[in-house]
């Protein structure tokens, strides 16, 4: 019997667990994949806003700029990367320069620092390669951006070293309420606990109705990007939004912490979670982007992918006491800036909990970890680190620079990878211009001992997802 | 100090740093990032290697073995297991290995790193992103080396020349191959492929179309959608075909591997992708030359070799202070003509003939190729019975009749 | 007329081979065209070049051919043929794998040293 169900381990619900692993309490995440980060939080741009998007006094406004204070912090604390340089939002016209200073109106209000109105000059001196059509801008200097998969798995990480149990490929099916102890039952087992937090993103509606009556519903919007190579993430060095406007909000075209470039996304309300691009939607991204910066050599383009927002029909985020089940507490509808808002909407779980009843902070609390970057060593300490462990001394992924010695180091990770995406994700290996063409199947072959599998069993990413199938001449013919 | 430091020991490296070995450099390191030497030769388990070179049909390995062996009975040093993080115009290259991370310096450097396929990302190829597309070169590895086969029913986009041998492989191993699907009106892969690879096995091509849709079942490629596209490249409405498969593979180019090379400030063609080159294989930077796929993608590994040897030459002179060159003069091309390699000559020069090779973007049957120096005349005529993308076309011009030219010249095609 | 490709060299001639003529053989650039031509409408045949188990390796696999070309509708049987041999490293190039494979008379053979 845990005290305390999160269940989803994406973001939020790995935030929650990372400040509630602070507290005596037992607690469990239920994650339907074989990974976390692998929903709504494995597809995004990255972008932690600043928080002048809102509308004053929504959660999603205060959630957002409190997440935003928080988040250089906590990244140090996580040992991941986040990279401070601001924002800008693009205006066209004078009507889109009206829209800004209702932008820095509401940021004001919403209690955003550092936010500036800028002329066409200032603009291009922050950011020179801009199209010849921007006129000004509005520059958010707290905007930053970081790398969505490691900060959740860093969370989480720390959430599992302080006694959480991460319990991955169970996905939930049902849940019932005996005396005030809930009984979920996943595709795996039966878990019992006194507390359920749903983070369940974009299937959060459905577990809630699980045992609960309709009180929101989840409108899952795709959004495509295009991720393009490190020679174009060298011509933007600020997260670029366009100014929103009555054709859309447009697309952003945002720097990334690895120094690629990333432009996107459309939002496109769609049924289920499909995660599928489309041409039509990608030229649009293409053609769109061209206002922003006009020099982008889609050539250079090295993936193509699709996230799932979880927007709820309220339009905004849900964060309260399921109304007609106790305990059960919803971290809903986290659409964008979901991302942003994680940290600061999983720091105040606790403050429901207390309402509930006292939890105490733990005497020996781990709130840090500490990864090995073996790129970013200097002379010096690359060769004092290949001298422990001469695997630091082979390098695995070319592209991006990764030695088998870090990808040994996240099979001794309280969650080690069980996939080529799970070690893309805590690694970067695959991440580069040869999209794993050579180090793909080395990966696989590491996996592949580590984890002691079969060839047939060594997976890209969730289950199903098996890249060899036979032994040679095995095949049918 | 070495004399020579060669990146890569595959055809291009080996071939390089024997030749340098014979004409005399005394201490020559070749760097390799795999366990062995050979490169992609030793996944390239098929015949067709070595006509040229050798005069007998060889295989990859064998062919790569034909090397191997004479660079044994060498001092030439292999660094094995080794990767270059890092090269400068001061021909200092930064390496990591299990032993350390450490700086090393030579004379001269050879660039013969190779290429990589170009991915599903380079063309956009829209649809689900589940397990089942593979790039052809990771699918060979995985079942040359490895003996595991990626899939059962296979696609194979692009007709590249990888693709096609990927085709005959995964037939002979036990999988059904059942369409190669190029874009162009004409395949990208040698002819005698097409016949031995696809035809001898009843494999379809269908030219002029593409895969517009890759849909997975349960995150496994389970279907693509090809339609067909007209001369501009636009998918022709309600041309689609549903084949119904368990793998893509993708045969749709190799780009040159520069990213060393852009390191080292070496100015680097956007048409080719390699450096920009002389006609003694030296880059923009004095002293660093380059060879093989990193320069520009070569059909042969014969061709790779020889260009080496032109790389190791010429990398000797430079050592050994015996160049003659006062001056360059550029190559210009016309279309369709997409590139010349070398894109500079300098002059004066010893050699009596300087290669020339270059690809056409469109296919020519009966045609002339001329060389046009910058007064506007004709100095040098070849004629050819077809000139087609897949081939790399070569001429060689005397430095006879260019010795006195101050500017550039220009290479023109015309068809009969 | 029978209109060949020949896959005798990368160049890949055309080739015009005259079955009413001695398979007389037209288009070729060198006698690996003429003998082509001629076995392509005869009796076709190809140097199979696969893989074969090895333990103790540096790969998983050992590349082999066919040390003469083998008749072209056995290629898919000989491969198939060789499905549960298994070498010991070390091998050496030339190395003899399989003896006169399906009574073929021409052997299977290493064509790399692992």
């Amino acid at each position: 019997m845990y005290d305390v169900i999160i269940i989803g381990a994406g973001v939020v619900g790995c935030s929650t667990a990372y400040w509630l692993s602070q507290y005596e309490m037992s607690i469990a995440i239920l994650e339907t994949h074989n990974d976390v980060a692998n929903g709504t939080t494995k597809a995004n741009s990255g972008c932690m806003h600043a928080g002048y998007d809102p509308q004053p006094g929504s959660l999603m406004a205060k959630y957002n700029v409190e997440g935003s204070l928080m988040a250089k912090e906590l990244c140090e604390k996580l040992d991941v990367p986040y990279n401070n340089d601001g924002s800008l939002v693009l205006a066209y016209n004078q009507q889109d320069v009206q829209t800004l200073q209702e932008l820095y109106q509401r940021g004001i209000q919403n209690g955003v620092k550092e936010l500036y109105i800028l002329d066409e000059k200032e603009t291009r001196k922050l950011e020179p390669l801009l199209s010849e059509k921007v006129v000004g801008s509005l520059y958010a200097k707290t905007s930053a951006i970081i790398d969505p998969w490691r900060y959740t798995i860093a969370l989480v990480e720390v959430a599992v070293e302080n006694g959480v149990d991460l319990k991955l490929s169970n996905e939930v099916k049902a849940i019932t309420k005996e005396n005030d102890v809930f009984t979920v039952t996943t595709s795996k087992g039966q878990y019992k606990c006194r507390y359920i937090i749903n983070a369940a993103g974009v299937y959060s509606d459905i577990v809630h109705e699980m045992i609960g009556e309709k009180e929101f519903t989840i409108i899952p919007v795709r959004g495509q990007y295009f991720l393009l190579d490190k020679s174009e993430g060298e011509k933007v060095h600020l997260t670029l939004f366009q100014c929103p406007s009555k054709y859309g909000k447009g697309v952003a075209v945002c720097p990334t912490v690895h120094g690629n470039m990333i432009v996107g996304p459309d939002a496109e309300t769609i049924q289920f979670e499909d995660l599928a691009t489309t041409s039509e939607v990608l030229n649009y991204i293409k053609e769109r982007s061209a206002l922003t910066m006009d020099c982008i050599n889609f050539k250079e383009n090295i993936r193509n992918f699709a996230g799932v927002r979880a927007r709820s029909d309220r339009q905004d985020f849900i964060i309260e006491e399921s109304k007609s089940v106790k305990n059960f507490y919803n971290l809903a509808g986290m659409a964008s800036p979901g991302l942003t808002a994680a940290c600061a909407i999983g720091y105040h779980v606790i403050d429901w909990l207390n309402t509930k009843e006292k939890f105490v902070k733990k005497e020996n609390y781990q709130e840090t970890r500490k990864k090995v970057h073996f790129k970013d060593l200097s002379f010096e300490e690359k060769n004092e680190m290949i001298a422990k462990n001469p695997a630091y001394g082979r390098i695995i992924c070319r592209c991006e620079q990764v030695t088998e010695g870090e990808i040994l180091d996240c099979f001794n990770s309280p969650i080690p990878p069980q996939s080529i995406d799970g070690i893309k994700r805590r690694t970067n290996a695959g991440m580069g211009r040869c999209q794993g063409g050579f180090c793909g199947e080395k990966v696989a072959m590491i996996l592949k001992e580590k984890l002691n599998i079969e060839f047939n069993e060594i997976l890209l990413d969730k289950e199903g997802s098996n890249i060899l199938m036979n032994k040679a001449k095995e095949g049918d013919y | 100090m070495y004399d020579l430091i060669v990146i890569g020991a595959g055809p291009a490296g080996l071939s390089a740093a024997l030749t340098a070995y014979e004409k005399g450099l005394k201490k020559i390191l070749v760097v390799e990032r795999d366990k062995e030497m050979g490169g992609i030769l030793n996944q390239c388990i098929h015949n067709g290697f070595g006509l040229h070179l050798f005069k007998e049909e060889l295989t990859g390995p064998e062919f790569a073995g034909k090397f191997i062996e004479k660079i044994k009975e060498t001092n030439i040093e292999i660094m094995l297991d080794t990767m270059v993080l890092k090269l400068d115009e001061n021909k200092n290259i930064y390496i990591l290995n299990t032993k350390g991370y450490q700086k090393l310096s030579a004379k001269a450097i050879i660039l013969a790193m190779g290429c990589r396929e170009r991915t599903r990302g380079a063309i956009a190829t829209p649809g689900d992103r589940g397990a089942g597309v593979y790039t052809a070169g990771a699918a060979q590895r995985y079942m040359n080396m490895d003996g595991y086969s990626v899939g059962n029913k296979v696609v194979i986009l692009g007709s590249g020349d990888i693709g096609l041998i990927m085709a005959r492989r995964m037939t002979l191993e036990g999988a059904k191959v059942l369409a190669c699907v190029e874009i162009n009106p004409y395949s990208a892969g040698l002819r005698r492929n097409i016949k031995q690879c696809l035809e001898d096995f009843n494999i379809p091509l269908y030219l002029s179309h593409t895969i517009t849709d890759i849909k997975c079942t349960n995150n496994r490629v389970s279907k693509v959608i090809v339609s067909k596209v007209d001369e501009a490249y636009n998918t022709i409405k309600d041309s689609e075909i549903e084949i119904e498969c368990d793998t893509v593979l993708l045969s749709i180019g190799l780009i040159p591997e520069n990213e060393l090379s852009k390191e080292a400030n070496i100015t680097i063609d956007q048409r080719t992708k390699g450096p920009v080159v002389y006609e003694n294989m030296e880059t923009s930077v004095e002293g660093i030359f380059c060879c093989g796929n990193v320069v520009q993608v070569h059909d042969l590994a014969d061709n790779v070799a020889l260009e080496a040897k032109k790389a190791a030459l010429a990398a000797c002179k430079y050592v050994l202070n015996e160049r003659t060159f006062e001056r360059e003069i550029k190559v210009e091309v016309n279309k369709p003509i997409s590139y010349t390699v070398p894109q500079k000559i300098h002059l004066p020069i010893d050699e009596k003939l300087i290669d020339i090779s270059f690809r056409t973007n469109k296919i020519l049957g009966k045609c002339v190729i001329k060389v046009v120096n910058s007064s506007g005349e004709v100095i040098c005529k070849y004629p050819r019975e077809y000139v087609i993308p897949a081939e790399l076309e070569k001429i060689n011009i005397p430095v006879s009749l260019i010795k006195d030219e101050k500017n550039n010249i220009t290479i023109f095609i015309e068809e009969d | 007329m029978i209109e060949l490709i020949c896959i005798g060299c990368p160049k890949g001639c055309k080739l015009l081979v005259d079955e009413n003529n001695d398979h007389s053989v037209t288009g070729h650039s060198c006698q690996i065209g003429v003998e082509y031509g001629r076995n392509e409408v005869l009796n076709p045949t190809r140097v199979l070049t696969t893989i074969v188990k090895i333990e103790n390796g540096i790969h998983n696999c050992l590349p082999v051919k066919s040390s003469k070309p083998l008749p072209k509708n056995k290629l898919i049987e000989a491969s198939r043929f060789l499905k549960d041999i298994v070498v010991k490293s070390p091998v050496k190039t030339n190395q003899v794998i399989v003896k006169n494979i399906l009574d073929t008379g021409i052997d299977i053979i290493a064509t790399r040293d692992m």
